[in-house]
């Protein structure tokens, strides 16, 4: 393995290829900001560009850094205006952008970017240590396990059903999983509630439904409700310092959910997504009473579990694609179709007969790693200063961007009257006190519990595979502990209270 | 050997596009001056890396002086359907890439329009289908299969990447109904991706898979899988230990074709000028290297005769899907 490295560190650390890795990550940093441009987007963007490189090292390299450089900036559009670009950044947004609405947009990004480095590290040092043995770990899991998996991904929303709420959170919740089956699923050669329009047959789409659940109503809510943006908390914007205590109370978490996310990578029907919706949905779990109610406000905890979380199975995601060929997410299956065009055919043989392709993948997955935080540790300053703006500018900017974001990936002017509509919609919830994060949880999770929910039924003749499938039934428990264990233990709190309040 | 060949290749032709001396090279034989590819899903799928390699190979060889891009996703491609035929006036630079989802979206009556909307340029390159089931299995061909599922039809899951009704499950239930058993029997299971049921398949949650042939030579070849049979009327030279549907007994033929079509009322000289690039493309070596990057086949209709093939293919799944209760 040692000689693996060197091999890989020889060819990353050229001069050439650490231009390539400086540049990719640029570039996947700024076009990643725009809402509407994922990873996915960028990288097919960039295919071209790596294939005419014509060496496959360099070309990976390069795609590495647009993929790390890419999710960085999905974070960063997600903390600062609340406009999370992709499903896997949108738990990033659940305390990110209180965060920055508390004045504290440069901490936010820092606490992102290094629990990001953190994830894609520990990931990569996984990747590189297990990836051979844990082919077996990736083909684990039949449907069953995964809507098993899926639930424990949703009970992500008790996060926002604080007291008092719990209905108004399980309501939305419910709005999201029927606005999910929109459109023609997997599993049924029909479409579904599209009222005839064929701009609704592939389903709401993701951008123009995020952008109109957080990003749209939040720049209404700062014009209609101009008192809550007067404490901008001035000169802190921009401070990037965390605290000691801070710092050990998020190591952690940090630490937990890198492996746990990059397991959950590893898992060919998951993804980064449900990793950072576990993530925080265990992390806020887990917290002590007082943390737990800081969760969905700004605690520096829930921002950094899902971002180090979706890093580590980012990296995770690669060991089914390097190991057995086969691609868990759309970001993998682009970056398969780049690496057989570059003549690499990965699969059980690529560690064998091609270890320079292997080792120079994941050292230049460490390197990515790094030069994303170097370049970007001393940017945060000024990106976060992007808040400083008068609102006057800023809400037209986020307007635009929002708007942007939704129309770009797909040109499809029918999503700009979605996008309104739906943002009307969530505005008024707003006002009215609903959460709006359970109803994208539902929307997002929705299509795959039920894709997996029904071909576990078709596979195994009846709902009977929820008994029959010992580690089915150890993920619904799980995720009933994770649900019923704070109530409960906070009820006996309180039963405990009351005595000696007596 | 191979690889340096592309890249030999790719570099020329990159070297040939940096250094602006397309026009220079192209005033030989430079057949339309632009061509704009109208893709109608996101960048990064099939349909997209079909319209950019085509446009990437036409360039760099001369055929076209240059080539834009535009992704319109909606309605699994309906959108970018009716967009051509609204705007028939003021795109007639534009081709439209598909393939054979057009043939059976416009039977569903999921699009309101049909392929004989449009006008045909040409298919380009196809996938056959095949069946895998996993290396260590005990099934060694069709023979093999098919005495399992006549065992256990329901126990039998074949998976595939498309809807029930789609391509993957059509495959399937084509190859069933020919070897003589009820396709209506066939417990299909459908995945969201041609990934996902590709693992879906190696963890056992199903006995077979129905998939494009390019997708399972890569698997097989790493010894993941056995191709049980191919729906080519013949062996298939970049992976000839797999057999034919045919020289088992089934007879069944199919394709997975890829195309471009035009705007209703083209002038004929303009289409004809469209296919007459599309045509040269064949013999350049930079459409070769594109083509064997991609994994390809060349399976070139032109005109007319594509427009035999569709009617042919779609009277075929037509039939079909009426059997299957999907009509």
């Amino acid at each position: 393995m040692l000689e693996g490295i060197l091999m890989g560190l020889n060819t990353a650390i050229s001069p050439g290829n650490l231009l390539m890795v400086i540049g990719g990550c640029l570039i996947g940093t700024f076009i990643g900001m725009l809402p509407g441009l994922g990873p996915m987007s960028i990288i097919a963007i960039m295919i071209p560009v790596a294939i005419s490189i014509g060496d496959p090292s360099a070309a990976l390299i390069l795609l590495a850094g647009v993929y790390y450089g890419a999710i960085f900036g999905g974070s960063t559009s997600s903390i600062l205006i609340n406009a999370p670009g992709v499903a896997s950044t949108v738990a990033t947004s659940f305390d990110g952008y209180p965060l920055a609405r508390q004045g504290k947009a440069g901490k936010a990004l820092t606490v992102a970017a290094i629990a990001s480095f953190c994830g894609g590290t520990i990931g990569a040092v996984l990747l590189m240590i297990f990836a051979p043995s844990l082919a077996s770990v990736a083909l684990l899991f039949h449907s069953a396990e995964y809507f098993a998996l899926m639930v424990v991904g949703l009970s992500a929303i008790a996060a926002f059903a604080g007291s008092g709420n719990v209905g108004k959170a399980l309501l939305m919740t419910l709005l999201g999983l029927i606005l999910s089956t929109v459109g023609e699923g997997a599993l049924f050669n029909a479409p579904r509630f599209t009222m005839g329009i064929l701009d609704l047959q592939s389903g709401i789409g993701f951008i123009t439904l995020a952008m109109a659940m957080f990003a749209l109503p939040e720049a209404m809510y700062l014009v209609l409700d101009p008192r809550r943006s007067d404490n901008d908390g001035g000169g802190e914007i921009k401070d990037l310092r965390i605290t000691r205590a801070e710092a050990r109370s998020i190591a952690p978490v940090i630490g937990r959910q890198s492996i746990q996310g990059f397991l959950i990578g590893v898992l060919p029907g998951a993804g980064a997504t449900i990793a950072s919706f576990l993530g925080y949905a265990v992390e806020r779990n887990i917290a002590p009473k007082a943390e737990q109610e800081e969760f969905g406000k700004g605690s520096l905890k829930g921002l950094a579990a899902p971002e180090s979380a979706n890093n580590a199975a980012a990296t995770g995601s690669f060991v089914p694609l390097l190991t057995l060929g086969i691609p868990g997410s759309g970001t993998t299956a682009i970056l398969l179709g780049a690496l057989i065009a570059l003549n690499v055919t990965p699969g059980p043989r690529l560690l064998v007969d091609e270890p320079q392709i292997f080792w120079s993948v994941i050292i230049s997955m460490y390197i990515g790693n790094v030069v994303l935080l170097v370049l970007n540790l001393p940017l945060i300053p000024y990106i976060a200063k992007v808040l400083a703006v008068p609102r006057t500018f800023l809400i037209p900017f986020i307007l635009f961007f929002t708007l942007m974001g939704a129309y770009i990936g797909q040109n499809n002017a029918t999503e700009l009257l979605m996008l309104v509509g739906f943002g009307i919609c969530a505005t008024i919830l707003r006002f009215a006190n609903y959460p709006l994060a359970p109803l994208l949880i539902g929307f997002i999770l929705g299509q795959m519990l039920e894709d997996n929910f029904s071909r576990s039924m078709q596979l195994e003749g009846g709902i009977g595979f929820i008994l029959e499938r010992p580690m089915t039934m150890g993920l619904l428990a799980f995720a009933v502990l994770l649900v019923v264990l704070p109530a409960w233990r906070s009820r006996r709190q309180r039963a405990g209270e009351m005595p000696e309040g007596d | 050997m191979n690889f340096a060949m592309t890249r030999r290749v790719l570099m020329a032709g990159v070297a040939a596009t940096l250094s602006l001396g397309a026009p220079a090279l192209a005033d030989g034989h430079q057949v339309v001056d632009s061509i704009h590819f109208l893709i109608p899903g996101g960048a990064g799928g099939g349909w997209d890396g079909t319209a950019r390699g085509t446009g990437q190979a036409l360039t760099e060889a001369g055929l076209i002086g240059q080539a834009s891009y535009e992704n319109m996703s909606g309605g699994g491609g309906g959108v970018a359907i009716g967009y051509m035929i609204e705007n028939a006036d003021s795109q007639q630079g534009t081709l439209m890439v598909n393939s054979t989802p057009i043939v059976i979206r416009s039977l569903t009556g999921e699009f309101p329009y049909n392929f004989s909307d449009l006008t045909l340029v040409a298919g380009t390159i196809g996938d056959y289908a095949a069946i895998v089931v996993p290396a260590d299995s005990d099934i060694q061909d069709m023979a093999g299969l098919i005495e399992t599922f006549t065992a256990d039809p329901s126990g039998t899951a074949i998976g595939g990447g498309s809807v029930p009704g789609g391509l993957d499950h059509l495959v399937v239930a084509m190859t069933m109904k020919a070897a003589g058993q009820d396709p209506l029997a066939v417990n299909y299971i459908p995945y969201d991706a041609g990934g996902t049921a590709m693992a879906g398949l190696l963890s056992g949650e199903i006995k077979a898979l129905s998939t494009g042939l390019s997708e399972a030579i890569g698997l097989a070849e790493a010894g993941e899988v056995r191709i049980l049979g191919v729906t080519s009327p013949e062996r298939v030279p970049a992976y000839d230990t797999a057999p034919t549907m045919m020289e088992q007994g089934i007879d069944t033929e199919f394709v997975n074709w890829r195309g471009f079509f035009a705007v209703p009322g083209l002038p004929e000289e303009q289409l004809a000028a469209y296919q007459e690039a599309l045509a040269k493309m064949y013999d350049t070596p930079e459409w070769e290297a594109v083509r064997a990057a991609n994994g390809w086949v060349n399976i070139h209709n032109n005109g007319e005769e594509f427009r035999t093939f569709l009617e042919n293919q779609e009277k075929v799944i037509g039939d079909l899907m009426k059997e299957l209760g999907f009509l």
